[in-house]
C-alpha cells in the first residue's frame, strides 16, 4: 500500500511527456477481483507501464502463525486463498506432517485428493466466470456459479462449511466421508463433462472471446521462469510442469492424469489449459473414488504438537500455482516462523511485463487470466 | 461454576506459555537440537530435565522398556553431491554446511559469498527462485537468517541457500539473477527491515510507506501497530 506517488521506476523518468497520462485503477474496481490498485501510465489507450499497489487486505497471517499452536493456525490458512481453501489446508497440513515426520493414512490421502480436486474445479469455475464477465460475457458466470454451488454443497455436507472449510487436520482428515459421499461426487463428475462442453460452447469458438484473448498478455516460458510464475500460466507457455507430477504428494502418484499445456502463452492458451485441467480433475476424482481404500482417516498425532527444532519447506500445486510453506520450529508448541509462498503474489508480479504496449482493456483481461486472489497476495 | 472458571483461566495460560514452556514432556534430544544451525542454543531443556524424572521416577522406570521401540528422531545428514563438491572447491570454508533434513537439501553459506553462490546455482540450472524470506533470532549476534529457496526444472531438485547477517547489514539483491526477487525482497525489507543493495526500487510492499517498524521482527508485538499512522491516515484511535 504505497501512498500515491507516481514517480515511477517506469523508465526512470520523474516527469510525464506531454502525450502521457496517469490513470488510477482500483482498489475498488470490479475487474481487479478484490482490492488491487494498479497505476497505469498511458499514451492514449496504450499502456506504457504499470505499478501495482497491494497490501489493502494484509492481515499479518505469518505473524499470527507465530502466536498460535500448529493446530490453531490451521483454520487461518483457509483465509488466504479463500476460493481454494482446501488446497491451502492441504499444503499446511502436509508441511506440518513433514516437520513431525508423520504420514496421513491411505484413506485420508485419497479423501484429500478428492476434496482438493473438487476445490480446483470450484476455483477454476470462479476464475472462468469472473474472467469472462470482465471481458464482457455475462452468461458463463451464471452457468459456472450454478455448477460450483454443487461442489460447495458437497463440502458443506462433508465438513459443515462451504468456503473456509478447514477440511483437513494435521495427520489426516478428522471427518469420515458421509454416507453417500462417493455417490454425490461421482454424480457430479458424470454431469460435469457435458457442462464443460457447455462452457466451451459459449466461449471457445466465440469470435469476440477469441479476439479479446488470442495474442493478449503473452508471457513466454523464459519469462515465466525468470519471474517465478507457476501454475496454469507457466503451463500455457508450454512448460509441462506440475508439482502433482514432479514431486507427487498425497495420493497423486497413484492416479493417472495428463498435464495440459499451451503453446503461445497468451490469454486464450491459459483459458484452454484451465478448461483441460478441469477435465483432468474429473478424471483424477473418478479414480480416487474408485480406489478409495478403507481404514482410519487419522494418523496417531499428539494433541499438542512439539516438533523438534528444524526447518522444512513443502509445496503443493494449488489451482493458482506453487503454494509453499516454509516452517521453522524451535521445539516449542508454536511455530517459530511460518512463511507462505503464495502463488498469486508472485504471479501478479508478471502483470507489468504482460501489459506493456497493450491497451487498457487488455489490462482487465490480463488481471483475470492471472487468476489472483487478493487475500493470498496480501495475506 | 468454579470448574468453569478454572477452565477459562487455563486458556490464556496455554497460549502465553510459549516463552516459559520448557519442553519437559518432549523427548527431543538436545543433541539433535544443537546440531541444527540457526537455532537458539540457550535452551532451557538440560537444567529442567533431571528434575522431572526425579519427581516421577517410578513411572519413568516402568516406561523404560518401551522406549527403544520409538522411531529414531530425524536429524540432519550430510549432503554429498558433485554440486556441493564444486562449491566447496571454489569457496572453501565459505560453505559452512551442506546437509539435508527430512529430505530438504540446504546450504548454509557465509554472507560475503552468498551472491556468488546464488550465481553459481543459477548457472547450475537452478533457474527458478521459488522464494526469498528471512527469520529473526533476536538473541543471536547475527540476528537474521536470509533464505533463498531455489528449484531446478531440469533436475527436479529443490535447494535452500541460507545465510546469516547482523542487524543493519545489507545483502546484495538477487534481482539481476532472477527478476522475481523484486517483490520477494521488498517483502523481506517490509517485514524485517533488511536492506538489499542494487535492488531496482526497494520500498515497502504490503504496509503503507509511512509505517514505522517491521512487524515480523520478534520484538514487534502481535497487537502492536503504528498508532500515529493509523490516527492520521484512517482517523480512528486504534486499528484493533
Amino acid at each position: 500500500m504505497t501512498t500515491a506517488t507516481f514517480t515511477p521506476d517506469l523508465d526512470g523518468k520523474t516527469f510525464l511527456d506531454s502525450n502521457e497520462m496517469v490513470l488510477n485503477m482500483g482498489p475498488q474496481h470490479p475487474s481487479t477481483h478484490g482490492v488491487l490498485r494498479v497505476i497505469l501510465k498511458l499514451d492514449g489507450e496504450k499502456v506504457l507501464g504499470t505499478e501495482c499497489v497491494i497490501g489493502y487486505l494484509h492481515r499479518g497471517v505469518e505473524k499470527i502463525a507465530e502466536n498460535r499452536t500448529y493446530a490453531q493456525f490451521n483454520p487461518y490458512v483457509d483465509r488466504m486463498d479463500y476460493i481454494a481453501a482446501v488446497s491451502n489446508g492441504l499444503g499446511y497440513c502436509e508441511a506440518v506432517e513433514k516437520l513431525i515426520d508423520v504420514q496421513a493414512p491411505p484413506r485420508a490421502q485419497f479423501l484429500r485428493v478428492i476434496l482438493t480436486e473438487l476445490n480446483r474445479l470450484a476455483s477454476h469455475q470462479v476464475w472462468l466466470g469472473t474472467h469472462a464477465l470482465d471481458i464482457g460475457a455475462i452468461t458463463p458466470l451464471f452457468y459456472l456459479f450454478r455448477d460450483r454451488e454443487e461442489i460447495l454443497k458437497i463440502f458443506e455436507k462433508y465438513c459443515g462449511a462451504r468456503l473456509t472449510t478447514h477440511a483437513f487436520r494435521i495427520g489426516g482428515c478428522i471427518y469420515e466421508a458421509y454416507d453417500g459421499f462417493e455417490k454425490d461426487v461421482l454424480n457430479y463428475c458424470d454431469g460435469l463433462g457435458a457442462k464443460i462442453d457447455e462452457y466451451e460452447g459459449l466461449l471457445t469458438g466465440n469470435r469476440i472471446w477469441v479476439q479479446r484473448t488470442k495474442g493478449v498478455g503473452i508471457l513466454n516460458a523464459a519469462d515465466c521462469k525468470a519471474l517465478g510464475v507457476t501454475g496454469p500460466v507457466l503451463r500455457a507457455a508450454g512448460v509441462k510442469w506440475d508439482l502433482r507430477k514432479a514431486q507427487p504428494y498425497a495420493a497423486y502418484d497413484q492416479v493417472d492424469f495428463e498435464i495440459p499445456t499451451g503453446e503461445n502463452g497468451d490469454t486464450f492458451d491459459r483459458y484452454m489449459v484451465r478448461i483441460q485441467e478441469m477435465r483432468q480433475s474429473v478424471r483424477i476424482i473418478r479414480q480416487a473414488v474408485e480406489k478409495l481404500p478403507a481404514g482410519p482417516t487419522m494418523a496417531k498425532v499428539p494433541k499438542v504438537l512439539k516438533p523438534q527444532a528444524g526447518r522444512i519447506y513443502h509445496s503443493i500445486e494449488a489451482p493458482k500455482g506453487e503454494l509453499g510453506y516454509f516452517i521453522v520450529s524451535d521445539g516449542s508448541t508454536q511455530p517459530y516462523r511460518v512463511r507462505v509462498r503464495p502463488p498469486s503474489f508472485v504471479n501478479l508480479q508478471a502483470l507489468d511485463k504482460m501489459v506493456r504496449g497493450a491497451l487498457i482493456a487488455d489490462v482487465v483481461a490480463v488481471i483475470g487470466t492471472l487468476d489472483i486472489v487478493l487475500g493470498e497476495v496480501d495475506r | 461454576m468454579p470448574d468453569e472458571k478454572s477452565e477459562l483461566e487455563k486458556i490464556p495460560a496455554v497460549t502465553a506459555a510459549k516463552a516459559e514452556t520448557t519442553p519437559t514432556a518432549s523427548s527431543t534430544p538436545p543433541s539433535a537440537k544443537a546440531a541444527l544451525v540457526g537455532d537458539p542454543t540457550p535452551s532451557p531443556t538440560p537444567p529442567v530435565k533431571p528434575a522431572v524424572p526425579a519427581a516421577a521416577k517410578p513411572a519413568a522406570a516402568v516406561a523404560k522398556p518401551a522406549a527403544p521401540a520409538a522411531p529414531p528422531k530425524p536429524a540432519p545428514i550430510a549432503w554429498e553431491s558433485p554440486l556441493v563438491a564444486g562449491l566447496k572447491r571454489q569457496y572453501g570454508s565459505g560453505i559452512r554446511e551442506a546437509a539435508s533434513y527430512l529430505k530438504d537439501k540446504y546450504l548454509v553459506v557465509d554472507k560475503s559469498i552468498v551472491f556468488d553462490v546464488l550465481n553459481h546455482m543459477r548457472d547450475e540450472q537452478f533457474d527458478y527462485c521459488v522464494d526469498i524470506t528471512a527469520v529473526h533470532w533476536p538473541k543471536r549476534e547475527e540476528q537474521f537468517d536470509v533464505i533463498y529457496i531455489l528449484y531446478s526444472f531440469e533436475k527436479n531438485e529443490r535447494v535452500r541457500v541460507e545465510t546469516t547477517i547482523k542487524d543493519g547489514e545489507k545483502v546484495r539483491s538477487a534481482y539481476s539473477l532472477w527478476p522475481t526477487s523484486d517483490w520477494l525482497e521488498r517483502e523481506v525489507f517490509d517485514m524485517y527491515g533488511i536492506e538489499f543493495t542494487e535492488h531496482p526500487g526497494l520500498k515497502r510492499i504490503l504496509l503503507p510507506e509511512g509505517w514505522t517498524g517491521h512487524p515480523l521482527r520478534k520484538d514487534y508485538g502481535i497487537r502492536q501497530q503504528d498508532q500515529a499512522w493509523v490516527k492520521q491516515n484512517i482517523g480512528i484511535e486504534s486499528g484493533q
